[in-house]
């Protein structure tokens, strides 16, 4: 007896259907985002600073260490592009290190914290009850103290390390998202394709692994996008009051606070290192707006 | 709903005093007070360490737990503790609000109007130049963090004095010591003062706040309400302004809760960096020198203010959105 033909193309077509329509999603996103013209300024902007982050140091002259005894406190010149400190040291070189320490940190603290809401939030919202209220108000119990506050008090647990730094700033920063989740959770557990995976037995973290995540994935993106320019700012402001990143590592917060004190005599101290963190705040912006865009066009968040 | 915000304020005060316990329990772990005399030579004896601990509040033998709760029921005596150096933190804190509750009121309340007012005019005006030109500009901004903007602001307060060849605006400190005459003077002096701190707070909150209101102005913009109104006969002016705003605002005010942290911590970040003697000084000092009762200090300030903020965007809520008085 022979199969028929037409059957198994059916079958075929059958389990290709999810994949398919992922891929087109994903198809629509890019094409969208393909169309504008923020997201490849951002992009570029973005790319080009890692680069010179992590390659530039290779073609500098200069090391981070090194010491021009003869170019004390020198203003921008030919021989050192952003100027020297008043030990001799080259500010361009450490404007480079400061930025490869401050994109490490930002990229691993934002992911980090999108990645403890989006778990927190779906499994708390999943399961409701007791759990759901308590994590709710251990939520607003965090947004009535700013995160700045809190991590400032727990500074000396993390005194010189910016890799515990990072998993502090992850800690603080996850609420309000985790909050948004708990929300769309709710929402989705009420849905027949999540009620379905629930009654054939399927436990709370396959649930929410296959079902919820893929359901609210956009807005984890979106929010990691955000995230990464908001931990880059928290390790700045944190490192410029002397309570993030510590000598001898050198992050843009470090260099900020070093220029400081000098900065209406010596500006170039200050405006340098504080150009390069406006300018990636705002290829990160950019890119977040874009993001969302095309994720969510109708959130109109950002609509231009 | 007096039942309704009733419950809410319950909840908020709730919260407050949990998040200052939480405060005063995390400052306990974390800060030592003792650790002054390690570098005492010679070491005082333990004995008259303790008795000096047990003024401040914090003999370690206590539980933590303990200590907080009486560090707690104390606020209600108006007592907040003694500082390391034995004054109370009470009188600290009451000569210190004053000096940031100025700059982050007046700052925040003309930011925030001015920023709601971009908003729906950029959003009314859409692809304009000017709505383009805030918008850039509101980018830049966004992208700055406060301080920065602050120091930014210094070097150019510094090079426009040097060019107009005397000092036109001052921003060391609060005020200038060696001003002489009436009040007058003094008055000029102290704006002069507040002028770039402000200027700065402003420029921050309005940027944030005119975006965010100008994509709900959009929003509402193409809503069947707004078309009803202009049928009834309103003028586009008037329905804009008396059915439009009024239902673009309604996010705005969840907004400001939500902003609100954010604008009090840049707020203590230009403090600082203009060097005033605010809270935001206090709170970094007392970290810095081990100081658990003024920590906790700083956290009330902060989280009563956090509260008062909440408790404005539920009753601008209630106001705007009659659905909520239900």
């Amino acid at each position: 007896m022979s199969m028929d033909p037409g059957l198994v193309v059916e079958a075929a077509e059958v389990t290709d259907v999810p994949l398919a329509s992922a891929n087109s999603r994903a198809r629509l996103v890019w094409l969208r985002l393909r169309a504008m013209k923020r997201f490849w300024i951002g992009l570029t902007v973005l790319v080009l600073m890692v680069l010179w982050a992590f390659v530039g140091p290779a073609f500098s002259q200069w090391s981070i260490t090194h010491i021009d005894v003869y170019n004390l406190d020198m203003g921008p010149t030919s021989r050192h592009w952003f100027g020297t400190n008043e030990l001799g040291q080259d500010l361009y070189a450490q404007v480079m290190h400061g930025l490869q320490k401050s994109l490490v940190i930002g990229l691993v603290a934002g992911i980090l914290c999108t990645a403890l809401s989006a778990v927190i939030g779906a499994v708390t919202g999943y399961i409701g009850g007791i759990t759901d209220r308590v994590v709710t108000w251990f939520i607003d119990l965090f947004l009535v103290l700013p995160s700045f506050f809190l991590l400032v008090i727990c500074y000396p647990v993390f005194h010189g390390s910016w890799i515990i730094l990072t998993f502090f700033l992850a800690l603080t920063g996850w609420m309000v998202m985790a909050q948004t989740v708990r929300m769309q959770t709710r929402a989705l557990r009420e849905r027949e394709f999540v009620k379905a995976a629930r009654y054939m037995g399927f436990g709370t973290w396959q649930v929410v692994r296959r079902h919820v995540i893929p359901n609210v994935i956009s807005l984890l993106i979106i929010d990691a996008s955000l995230n990464v320019g908001a931990m880059i700012l928290s390790e700045t402001a944190l490192s410029f009051f002397g309570f993030g990143v510590q000598a001898p590592d050198v992050s843009l917060g470090t260099l900020l606070d070093g220029g400081w004190t000098s900065a209406t005599t010596r500006p170039w101290l200050f405006v340098f290192p504080a150009g390069a963190l406006i300018v990636l705040l705002l290829s990160i912006n950019l890119i977040g707006d874009a993001l969302r865009d095309a994720l969510d066009p109708t959130s109109g968040a950002n609509r231009d | 709903m007096i039942g309704y915000i009733v419950r809410r304020v319950l909840n908020y005060l709730v919260l407050t005093a949990a998040a200052t316990m939480l405060a005063y329990v995390l400052a306990s772990e974390t800060l030592n007070p003792a650790l002054k005399f390690e570098s005492k030579h010679p070491r005082p004896s333990q004995a008259s360490i303790d008795i000096y601990l047990r003024g401040l509040g914090q003999d370690p033998r206590t539980p933590v737990v303990v200590r907080a709760l009486h560090w707690f029921g104390d606020i209600f005596r108006g007592n907040l503790g003694l500082g390391v150096d034995n004054q109370p933190v009470t009188h600290e804190l009451w000569t210190r609000m004053g000096v940031s509750l100025e700059l982050l009121l007046v700052g925040s309340v003309i930011g925030v109007a001015l920023g709601i007012a971009l908003g729906v005019w950029g959003a009314v005006r859409q692809y304009s130049f000017s709505d383009q030109a805030t918008g850039v500009l509101s980018y830049i901004i966004f992208a700055t963090p406060t301080f920065v903007m602050g120091i930014l602001a210094m070097i150019g307060a510094t090079y426009l004095n040097r060019w107009v060849g005397h000092t036109l605006i001052s921003f060391a400190g609060e005020y200038s010591p060696d001003v002489n005459g009436g009040w007058w003077p003094h008055f000029t002096d102290r704006l002069s003062h507040l002028s770039l701190p402000t200027l700065v707070l402003i420029l921050g909150s309005a940027a944030s706040f005119s975006r965010y209101q100008r994509s709900t102005m959009l929003d509402v913009l193409g809503a069947d309400f707004i078309r009803t109104a202009r049928a009834k006969g309103h003028t586009r002016r008037a329905a804009l302004i008396k059915h439009g705003v009024r239902v673009a605002l309604i996010p705005m005010s969840t907004f400001l809760a939500y902003s609100f942290g954010l604008l009090v911590t840049g707020a203590t970040f230009l403090e600082i960096v203009f060097g005033w003697h605010g809270m935001g000084e206090l709170a970094l000092n007392s970290i810095l020198n081990n100081d658990i009762n003024n920590v906790a200090g700083s956290t009330l300030y902060v989280s009563v203010l956090i509260l008062c903020s909440s408790l404005l965007s539920e009753v601008l809520y209630a106001a705007l959105d009659p659905r909520a008085r239900r």
